[in-house]
């Protein structure tokens, strides 16, 4: 696939807003029941959800530019019962709804006790509206998931992983920024949310490494010989039919080299977990030291450092990891005689010879 | 139900690209505005074209075979690129099994694109809708032009004829028989779409020619009460059917 940065911008700040939201109720549910304590909640709940509303937004920004007729994009919430891609439409305003209600309920202190049970926050209704919100979330999260995911064609995309690597990654991106966030608005929960953003991190490089290693021995359910209906197994094709290229050419390879595919994909995998386990590592460590030093001072700027560079290199390998996944140039593409002279060494490997 | 359809017979196309050619002039000039294209009489052309004829070679050598192989959008009868279409813009028609894209619904999102698997769809770079083959829906209900002229223009453009047109669903159609009698498969059954394009397969013509068959051994030219030159040794065939 070609990569669209407009898509690409879409999910990884969509994913970044959703996973700090998440952190977000996850602070207010421990609290909720006694584990930590916030000081000063509004301020912390009503800013970090401004956060969030603000990635969130700029990725909805960012999917307009993908299409090829923006003003019509009210449109796409039309065909919600068979598709993927329209639910999200709908679900992503209604997620920044509910963000935007959460903030503004912590931000002025609305929050009545609902419930009528006593707890170290005043209320419930905010800790309702962020469950509601972590539903909706989720649900987010697997409709971006499943626009990939439903096509069956796409056998490397066709699993359950893509949805476990879209949430993991989105969420783990989420934790390190609440974790910076965290070092600047609430030093001590610095380390609640960089324990977090290691267990999620490691999470997803489990799924990362199992889709990998499935897409590494996937059996292609097509074949050049299907495609065309011959059963012989030395077909060549001699034409495409067009000379200099098609949507089909431009839409569905990326055109890079191939070297330049592998990089990416080894980039992504020392960049998106060791790296950044590595530093939260690190900035733990210095946060302990700070605390030893009785330096709070001193630990808040490192975290804040640490956290927020490991921020930018999450959501940096996440971006790159989605154009990974474009990066699959489409097995049926290639058994449809769909390829180009340069894109003839991609096809090699095990497409077309093993036909 | 009418499933309209076309049947191609690869064992006649000869890769002439007219089909390519009559589609493209016929839907580039209908209400539905231009195909774009770019660079057209220069270095690099590309554009946009509902149908396109691609080669193959097939065997190994010298036991080779040239196919040429024209390719448009199957319509399928459960046709993956329509679910997944946010907008209805894409959807396919009761009355006769067309799939169509209503240009003035699509929000060129490509979402469809992805979803054929046979790669079909394309978008107008310019008008940026997405386009594919619409069996000339313009064409085939026209009742200005001539009965016969009521197909696709890649049909009528066809110098082998081996471009056929109509009814899938009707047993007795030419395109049923032509897939019943000589073979019609569809691409890629495996994954369920069940295509209503088929192909018609290549096949091996050969006829036994006895060489008495050539040569009248007796006398064809009896009449002048001539005899020919006897060079077959023992009974012939007009020893059998003549006297
Ligand atoms: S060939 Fe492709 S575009 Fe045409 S109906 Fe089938 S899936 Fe849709
Ligand atoms: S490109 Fe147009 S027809 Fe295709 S899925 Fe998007 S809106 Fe539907």
């Amino acid at each position: 696939m070609h990569p669209a940065f407009s898509v690409i911008f879409l999910t990884t700040l969509s994913g970044v807003g959703q996973g700090l939201f998440l952190a977000l109720v996850t602070a207010q549910s421990y609290a909720a029941v006694g584990f930590i304590e916030l000081h000063n909640p509004s301020a912390f709940f009503g800013i970090g959800s401004l956060i969030a509303l603000l990635f969130l937004g700029a990725g909805l920004f960012a999917s307009f530019f993908h299409l090829g007729h923006p003003e019509r994009a009210w449109r796409s919430i039309a065909r919600w019962r068979t598709s993927w891609l329209s639910r999200e439409v709908i679900v992503l305003p209604l997620f920044m709804g509910v963000v935007f209600i959460y903030g503004v309920l912590h931000y002025f202190g609305w929050d009545p006790n609902v419930l009528g049970v006593s707890n170290p926050l005043q209320g419930q209704l905010s800790l309702l509206v962020g469950l509601v919100g972590t539903v909706i979330c989720f649900a987010l999260f697997v409709c971006t998931a499943m626009i990939y995911a439903c096509i069956k064609f796409l056998q490397e995309w066709h699993t359950p992983l893509t949805v476990a690597n879209y949430t993991l990654l989105g969420t783990a991106s989420g934790f390190t920024l609440a974790t910076a966030y965290a070092a600047i608005q609430a030093p001590h929960l610095t380390t609640l949310y960089a324990i977090w953003a290691v267990i999620i991190t490691l999470a997803a490089l489990v799924t990362r490494v199992w889709s990998l290693l499935r897409n590494r021995r996937i059996q292609y359910k097509s074949s050049l010989r299907t495609a065309v209906g011959i059963s012989h197994s030395n077909i060549v094709q001699k034409s495409q039919g067009f000379m200099a290229g098609s949507f089909n050419t431009r839409e569905f390879f990326h055109g890079a080299p191939r070297q330049v595919f592998l990089a990416i994909k080894w980039t992504f995998l020392v960049l998106v977990f060791p790296v950044p386990l590595l530093l939260l590592a690190a900035g733990m460590a210095s946060s302990r030291a700070a605390n030893v030093r009785g330096s709070r001072r001193s630990y808040r700027r490192d975290f804040a450092t640490i956290g927020l560079s490991l921020f930018v290199m999450a959501t940096e390998t996440h971006r790159k990891k989605i154009w990974d996944l474009y990066g699959q140039v489409p097995a049926y593409m290639l058994f449809n005689g769909l390829f180009g002279h340069s894109q003839l060494h991609q096809a090699q490997p095990r497409t077309i010879l093993h036909t | 139900m009418t499933q309209l359809a076309l049947v191609i017979d690869l064992n006649v196309c000869v890769g002439c690209h007219a089909c390519v050619t009559s589609c493209k002039q016929w839907n580039t000039s209908g209400p539905a505005g231009y195909m774009s294209d770019d660079n057209p009489y220069d270095k690099d052309p590309t554009g946009t074209f509902f149908n396109r004829v691609q080669t193959f070679e097939v065997g190994d050598y010298p036991n080779t075979e040239t196919v040429h192989f024209p390719k448009s959008c199957l319509h399928c009868e459960d046709p993956p690129c329509v679910p997944v279409c946010p907008t209805g813009a894409s959807y396919k028609r009761e009355s006769d099994g067309i799939v169509l894209v209503d240009y003035d619904k699509c929000i060129g999102c490509k979402y469809c694109s992805w979803a054929c698997p046979y790669g079909m769809r394309e978008i107008d770079e310019h008008q940026k809708v997405m386009k594919k083959c619409t069996l000339c829906v313009d064409r085939i209900y026209d009742t200005s032009l001539p009965e016969a002229e009521r197909k696709p223009a890649c049909v009528m453009a066809c110098p082998t004829n081996a471009r056929l047109f109509g009814d899938v669903h009707d047993p007795e159609s030419e395109v049923s028989l032509a897939i019943r009698e000589r073979g019609g498969y569809p691409l890629m059954p495996e994954w369920g779409t069940k295509p209503a394009n088929h192909y018609l397969p290549r096949r091996k013509t050969r006829i036994t020619i006895h060489e008495d068959e050539l040569i009248r051994a007796d006398n064809p030219l009896k009449k002048e009460r001539k005899q020919a030159p006897h060079t077959i040794e023992g009974p012939t065939l007009d020893d059998s059917t003549m006297w």
